[in-house]
């Protein structure tokens, strides 16, 4: 999704000279395109993210779009005040997209694991927060959102390979986007490991349930109206994030299924606890429960099935 | 022909002076029964210049005004008075300090007119600055942005990332004027966070540097009118100033940082400003 993020850019740019690209000293091999076409609205700010968002939040009041990038926990957390203070408090156009999230970084270690920027994302008001689940849906994406006059946060993943069955690079702010069809649960997927979700539905089918997977990559604003109508039909729904199971995708369905009265019991795939080693993303994903045979187990007993 | 009492003729019109904006910080403060009164009194001859021909186009909505951000947020009451001798902010709002439902809080909301960014949270105005500064500088357009930070507000280490990233893009039309009034929160900054020399810190990454008294007008102006905003590093003025400025009994306390004004302090108030005034 990077260089969907930087190729998409790069058009968006080419058609309107609001738009800004700062880095926090990341992007080697991504953006030296941009900075090439449009040297004077490309700034590599040093590694230095509060000011960055100052920057870009005194950019936007000016008119300007500014595109803010860095590894989503530094991207999201280091400059959560100048965030809060500046574009929201503001209400201005400044983007926020983190690189990364969830265990992406994963021999990178603890510091670079974005387990919670969903959650304190989708706390301030005004800031829509986009997950895209693969590279055509996060071009899509960035096409229909770069120009909204509220702040964004993205959180966009590294691989640019991987296509989601089903999604066809669709993206819709505020709606979910269905990839699979099935009558016995539904899953609901965000971000990446959505790829991991529709394996555990594929492991699913084997065993005889057949779900229903959609993808929320529009975490605000929320999907209501296509969730509370989704979790209206299914006795169980299962959200999959790479992130703590607190503030993220599950709280959302929670809330929403609680405040809808849905006859509907969520159970949350996702981080539980402080992660406690390194390792490859499929490895982190393992220790926390996150692979499709652990997604396909806990949809089997959620429904009553013993996994084989 | 209307006819004009004596009493009238002798009122004297308000302007933007320093006089002015300390008269209002004690009557505004006094009526709201609140403190920061030291704070707002340090600043007030920096306001002035500023708002007394300094800035261009204040209050309009002109995409090429001038713009003043009042970092340390703490000190708005110098800044509300400024905007209503400008007559930007009414008589009656000014009253609403600090009241229930009033825009006029103890730090600046930017929905207030001639206000472009809120603070009050220290460490975030100058770059908010840097980024009106190099928009101007995008977009080729002449205007300057000119951002008031307190000298504890340099313990910040977001300030210093601006520091860095204005210098290296020569951000010429941005001016910082450094309230160095020596105190802080709790104590003076040489025994908190001792900040000496200031001016060179300021000098060392790369900016243009004047030190001048930041309660003499005169040096105030001048340093101001010989920057060159067209070309070459950012600037930095260093006005050294003496918190509560203006009434003895505030002046370099700490504690005036937070007090509010009793009856008698605020009686000996106006009469000093007003003794200071003739």
């Amino acid at each position: 999704m990077r260089r969907a993020f930087a190729r998409t850019l790069g058009e968006l740019a080419r058609s309107d000279s609001r738009v800004i690209l700062m880095t926090a000293d990341l992007g080697f091999m991504v953006f030296e395109e941009f900075a090439e076409a449009y040297p004077s609205r490309f700034f590599n700010v040093g590694v230095a993210e509060a000011n960055m968002i100052g920057l870009a939040t005194g950019m936007a009041s000016c008119g300007f779009l500014p595109f803010t990038y860095s590894i989503a926990t530094f991207a999201s957390m280091r400059p959560y005040e100048q965030i809060r203070n500046g574009p929201i408090l503001h209400g201005l156009p400044v983007r926020i997209v983190g690189v990364g999230g969830g265990f992406e970084y994963g021999h990178a270690g603890i510091t670079h694991h974005a387990l919670e920027d969903l959650a304190i994302a989708r706390t301030q008001p005004g800031l829509m927060v986009v997950a895209p689940a693969d590279h055509l849906q996060a071009a899509a994406a960035f096409r229909a959102t770069y120009d909204l006059p509220s702040p964004v946060y993205y959180r966009i993943g590294k691989r640019d390979d991987y296509v989601l069955p089903g999604l066809d690079g669709r993206f819709t702010l505020g709606a979910v986007e269905t990839v699979r069809e099935g009558e016995d649960i539904l899953i609901i997927g965000i971000g990446s490991i959505c790829s991991v979700a529709f394996e555990a539905t594929e492991k699913c089918a084997a065993s005889g349930v057949h779900a229903t997977m959609c993808v929320v990559s529009s975490l605000r604003p929320a999907p209501v109206s296509d969730l509370s109508q989704l979790l209206s039909r299914f006795p169980v729904a299962l959200t999959v994030e790479e992130h703590y199971v607190d503030g993220g995708l599950g709280s959302l369905v929670c809330e929403i299924a609680a405040e809808t009265g849905a006859r509907c019991r969520v159970v949350r795939c996702g981080v539980k606890a402080l992660p406690s080693s390194i390792g490859g993303e499929a490895c982190l994903r393992g220790a926390h429960g996150l692979t499709a045979w652990d997604i396909c187990a806990t949809a089997l007993r959620a429904m009553g099935v013993e996994p084989r | 022909m209307p006819v004009v009492l004596p009493t009238e003729m002798m009122k004297p019109v308000p302007t933007v002076t320093p006089y002015w904006i300390r008269k209002i910080i004690i009557e505004e403060s006094k009526r709201a029964n609140v403190g920061h009164i030291g704070s707002a009194l340090s600043i007030v001859d920096i306001v002035a210049v500023l708002f007394d021909g300094e800035l261009r186009s204040v209050g309009t909505n002109s995409p090429v005004r001038d713009r003043f951000i009042l970092s340390k947020g703490h000190a708005a009451l110098a800044l509300y008075a400024a905007l209503h001798l400008r007559g930007l902010i009414s008589e009656e709002q000014m009253h609403t300090y600090c009241s229930d439902n009033s825009l006029l809080g103890v730090h600046p909301e930017h929905q207030l007119e001639g206000i472009d960014f809120s603070t009050g949270s220290l460490g975030h105005g100058l770059s908010f600055g840097a980024g009106v500064a190099l928009s101007a500088r995008l977009k080729g357009q002449d205007f300057n942005c000119f951002v008031l930070v307190s000298d504890a507000e340099c313990n910040e280490g977001s300030l210093w990332e601006t520091v860095m990233f204005a210098a290296h893009h020569r951000l010429s039309n941005l001016v910082a004027v450094v309230d160095n009034n020596g105190q802080q929160a709790l104590g003076k900054t040489k025994d908190v966070i001792d900040l000496s020399p200031l001016a060179d810190k300021w000098r060392a990454f790369g900016w243009n540097v004047h030190e001048v008294d930041g309660h003499d007008v005169d040096q105030l102006r001048d340093a101001l009118s010989s920057l060159n905003t067209r070309k070459g590093p950012p600037s930095a003025i260093i006005a050294n100033t003496i918190a509560g400025k203006g009434v003895s009994f505030m002046e370099g306390k700490v504690e005036w940082h937070y007090l509010p004004l009793s009856d008698e302090q605020y009686a000996q108030a106006l009469e000093e400003l007003e003794a200071l005034s003739r």
